[in-house]
């Protein structure tokens, strides 16, 4: 494994070079379930044009009201990411003609943005706490989502749906504080993670509910930022890496060649894995910002703050310190934490009674294997929290053993029935009857005479296999300490 | 029978309250009045079933005992608001054609007070104009004519189909909307009432919109009580416009008083211009007199940043315009004119070249310009500075007096194509301007008639949401002015 300690370099013709990393996160504000400036809904893969509001399609006359479920939501977003809430913001115009933009213009906050500067611990290797980093967060502000052209509907024309047409977004911009494609990965996930959390946004890359601008540039260790490329709207973390890995080579190339990069935007071809120029800064629209005339400036009080303060879930970070403090090991508590349906189905899990430790190891070992081998999410594990932590118990208290807990487990995922009832119909309960046992042992001693006189010479290992026969013996009822001791008694004794 | 087309919207009410008339026998009378003046272009359509219908409804709420404030009465409604299924096109080729499926909120609650509607009418293209000569219907020409002419004069603008109609008595109210004097100017051009509220009192929402920041809906009438009727109607919170002022909406008829006793009245001696004819400072001194003897005390005050404001609103309105118009692109609904083969930039470009009219475009492009990179801090930002300071100027005004009387306009109404300079234009709004830059409810009402015969106009300007004191002083002025005069009916 690599040193996930050493910095990411580029190998280039003439040295070393250094990738500089920011991210800019278009993150819907999917929580609404309504437009940032109309009541219409924004549910996912509705056929075209049937969640458009007369504001949405910019009819003569027609004018934005804020909804305050939007704004509620990002601020509770730059809360989650320790980011300072502007109590004053304004929303601003940006001014540009496409035939997805009904108004001639994106409401969104150019000079006073709704939350300002935050930032965000990443485990750039997830095992491995040393390797902790933090990435600044520029800004948080609100703006409003286009519609969507679709080009294969005529062969002549092009058709528009409004469906996105003044969808809730929140744009999160990072400093340029990456330094690696997993860097930018890390990051990516950890936000995600942390909107699912907050339930901002529900991260759901594929539906196009999160996508990223992906600012790279390169350098010379040590030297001034290069001039950077941004590539729009990419839409996994996969593509986010691969997008840093291959702009940072063709820059360094390019540079490399005597050549310049230039500071333009540009698309990438995840079929092709490459980016291509979509326009230059020559090309760049001149947006004439100006504070929008129809809107009031934003003014948020002391009471709705608290608010949205005491809504606030725990967060990831806190919540992986609980559980270490808990006992759980620190790789444990990192997988537990990372996606908020596994911790809450955790959380769950102790609310229920179970072991803290006992529990993680559980969840991480069994669990997840069993739903990797359903091919389930946690949203749908066929056993409640309650359930597991009834089996959990089981163990613990000495009524079956970890074997017999493997198989009851399997009979739960299959049957649905409770883990006392599957033991108690199927007799599956441990047994610390030392008559059962010595007798069992007294037999296998008989039957294994060379076995046991080797064992005497000084073959200690062979212990281990007096234990495995009692407990096939015993149906792998038999309370493993008591086995070990009856024998330790009859063997050593 | 009384000429209903003569009285004004409280005589049509109490008359048709104390049974001298029915409903629909006002409604009649105006749908005739209002086909037969074509000559004026005054309507760009005519509803005459809609007045019939309202009328209708307004004679069985009589029988019925539920009355609304305006039951029987028919208005005109200028052609920015959006009405149901009634074309509404902003006198603009672009919207030609254009149909709204909604209401605008300020029609609508016209409509629940009980008016009736006799039609839309012309104005300037999207209301940007001062003389309703850029209306895309062609001008509108004032009922009003020099002594001893027949030259076709302008009504005002941009609500100049409005003040034309209530002037030739096509209509007994109109709506109109003001954003730098479109209610005021022309009223006074046309010898009647008009109001322009504080800014927020009349929802925005279903107007179409000019200069956001500016926009403001009014009445225009022949008399102050008329406009406090309708306003009272007209106005209210609307949850639809952020921008709609919270508050409840005043009685402004049952308070209206022409005493104005310990009143201050603000002269502004910024607004003594050179250039202004000496008839219309003679008025406005007459003016001072009537409220002097009305129990109000003349002070002078002083708007010393008065002098910016027209360049000011210059930079604001059409920098607001010029993005507010960008949803007139062809896409989805209005005119939309695509060449042979051309694409989505040609589209654009030959709608907009074909659909907006010459001072529109002029707007757009100076409201462009003013936004554009390099630009937006030396125009558009210090505007804005600006603007605040005209503010200010008002409220420490405002800490001296209670209303402000200027004249409305610096000249009369002048001859369709006389005025072809656009800056010539835009000075017609310099007394009108400020107020609106300052959010603040302004008034014109008649003063008397020029040398010519022209009705000119005094201007009153009062404290944010104090409309009360602003149409108290226009309704003393009224009552010793004792303007009767009318247009000779020539159309």
């Amino acid at each position: 494994m690599a040193d996930a300690a050493a910095p990411y370099r580029i190998k280039g013709e003439t040295g070393e070079w250094e990738v500089v990393i920011g991210l800019e996160v278009h993150a819907q504000i999917t929580a609404s379930k309504a437009k940032l400036f109309s009541g219409a809904a924004t549910a996912f893969g509705a056929e075209p044009n049937t969640q458009v509001s007369l504001v949405d399609a910019a009819m003569p006359g027609m004018l934005p009201v804020p909804n305050k479920e939007c704004i509620r939501q990002a601020v509770r977003t730059g809360m989650a990411l320790d980011a300072q809430i502007n109590k004053w913001s304004r929303f601003d115009r940006k001014n540009y003609f496409y035939a997805d933009l009904p108004q001639g213009y994106q409401i969104s906050q150019l000079y006073h943005p709704l939350v300002g500067e935050g930032e965000v611990e990443i485990l750039i290797d997830e095992k491995d706490e040393a390797t902790a980093k933090r990435i600044g967060i520029e800004r948080i502000h609100v703006e409003q989502d286009a519609g969507k052209l679709m080009h294969d509907q005529h062969p002549t024309m092009s058709y528009v749906d409004l469906n996105r047409s003044g969808v809730a977004l929140m744009e999160i911009v990072s400093r340029p504080d990456m330094r690696s494609p997993a860097e930018a990965g890390a990051y990516l996930k950890k936000l995600r993670a942390i909107l699912r959390y907050v339930g901002s946004c529900d991260g759901n890359m594929d539906e196009g509910s999160m996508r990223a601008d992906v600012n790279v540039s390169v350098r010379k260790p040590g030297d001034e930022f290069g001039t950077r490329t941004e590539t729009k709207n990419v839409n996994s973390v996969r593509f986010v890496m691969a997008v840093v890995e291959h702009e940072a080579r063709r820059q360094v190339e390019l540079l490399e060649e005597g050549g310049q990069v230039a500071q333009e935007t540009r698309l990438y071809d995840p079929d092709k894995n490459v980016t291509r120029s979509l326009r230059s800064k020559e090309d760049a629209h001149d947006y004439r910002y100006f504070p929008d005339p129809d809107l009031l400036p934003l003014e948020l009080d002391e009471a709705f703050l608290a608010e949205c303060k005491s809504s606030l879930p725990e967060l990831p970070d806190a919540k992986r310190k609980r559980y270490e403090d808990l006992g759980i090991t620190p790789y444990n508590a990192s997988v537990l934490t990372a996606e908020v349906e596994t911790a809450r189905w955790f959380d769950g899990l102790l609310d229920a009674g179970a072991e803290a430790k006992q529990g993680a190891n559980w969840v991480v070992a069994e669990l997840f294997g069993a739903l990797n081998r359903l091919g389930k999410g946690i949203e749908d594990c066929p056993v409640s929290p309650a359930q597991a932590a009834e089996l959990l118990k089981l163990v613990a208290d000495g009524t079956i053993s970890g074997t017999i807990a493997k198989q009851v487990f399997e009979i739960m995922l299959e049957t649905g029935e409770g883990a006392g009832q599957i033991v108690e119909s199927r007799g599956l309960k441990q047994t610390s009857d030392t008559g059962a046992i010595d007798a069992e042992i007294d037999k296998i001693l008989a039957a294994n005479a060379d076995k046991v006189a080797e064992y005497k010479s000084g073959k200690q290992q062979l212990f281990g296999f007096f234990v495995g026969q009692t407990m096939k013996a015993m149906a792998g009822k038999a309370n493993p300490g008591v086995v070990n001791e009856r024998l330790r008694a009859k063997l050593d004794g | 029978m009384t000429d209903l087309t003569s009285l004004t919207i409280a005589g049509l009410r109490d008359g048709f309250r104390g049974g001298d008339f029915s409903a629909r026998e006002i409604a009649e009378s105006y749908n005739a009045a209002v086909a037969a003046s074509k000559a004026l272009n005054a309507y760009t359509v005519e509803t005459p079933d809609i007045a019939l219908a309202a009328a209708d409804a307004a004679d069985q709420a009589r029988e019925g005992g539920n009355l609304q404030p305006l039951s029987g009465i028919p208005l005109g409604i200028k052609d920015l608001f959006a009405t149901v299924g009634v074309d509404t096109t902003a006198g603009s080729h672009i919207l030609q054609g254009f149909q709204p499926t909604y209401e605008s909120t300020v029609t609508a609650n016209l409509r629940k007070a009980g008016a009736g509607m006799l039609g839309k009418l012309n104005m300037d293209e999207f209301a940007m104009g001062s003389s309703n000569e850029t209306s895309t219907y062609g001008p509108v020409l004032s009922p009003w004519r020099r002594k001893g002419s027949n030259v076709g004069l302008t009504p005002g603008g941009s609500s100049g189909g409005s003040a034309a109609a209530v002037a030739a008595g096509i209509a007994p109210g109109v709506t109109g909307t003001d954003t730098g004097g479109s209610i005021r100017q022309p009223a006074a051009f046309t010898g009647i009432c008009g109001i322009k509220p504080t800014y927020g009192r009349c929802s925005r929402w279903g107007i179409v919109s000019f200069a956001s920041s500016l926009d403001q809906a009014g009445p225009m009438a022949k008399t102050v009580r008329d406009c406090a009727i309708l306003l009272e109607a007209m106005a209210g919170f609307d949850p639809k416009d952020s921008t709609s002022l919270d508050l409840a909406v005043p009685q402004w008829e049952a308070n209206l008083s022409s005493d104005l006793k310990g009143k201050r009245v603000g002269i502004p001696k910024e607004y003594r211009i050179d250039s202004v004819p000496a008839e219309i400072n003679a008025l406005w001194d007459q003016g001072i007199e009537w409220l002097k003897d009305a129990g109000a005390t003349p002070v002078e005050i002083s708007l010393p940043h008065t002098k910016y404001a027209l360049p000011t609103y210059y930079i604001i309105a059409p920098a607001e315009a010029s993005s507010n118009l960008a949803r007139y692109d062809g896409v989805r609904y209005g005119l939309r004119d695509v060449p042979e083969g051309g694409n989505l930039d040609a589209m654009y470009a030959t709608t907009r070249a074909d659909g907006f009219g010459a001072e529109v475009k002029r707007r757009i492009m100076i409201g462009t310009y003013v936004l554009s990179a390099g630009f937006y801090d030396a125009y558009f930002t210090k505007a804005q500075r600006v603007r605040a300071l005209i503010k200010d100027d008002f409220r420490k005004a405002f800490e001296q007096c209670d209303v402000i009387l200027t004249p409305t306009a610096p000249s009369a109404a002048f001859g369709i194509g006389e005025t072809t300079d656009p800056l010539a234009m835009y000075l017609n709004d310099v007394f009108a301007v400020p107020a609106s830059l300052a959010g603040l409810p302004a008034m014109s009402v008649p003063g008397g008639l020029d040398g010519q015969g022209l009705p000119l106009g005094l201007h009153l300007i009062g404290n944010e949401l104090d409309e009360q004191t602003v149409l108290n002083a226009g309704l003393a002025i009224e009552e010793r002015a004792g303007f009767t005069a009318k247009p000779e009916k020539w159309w």
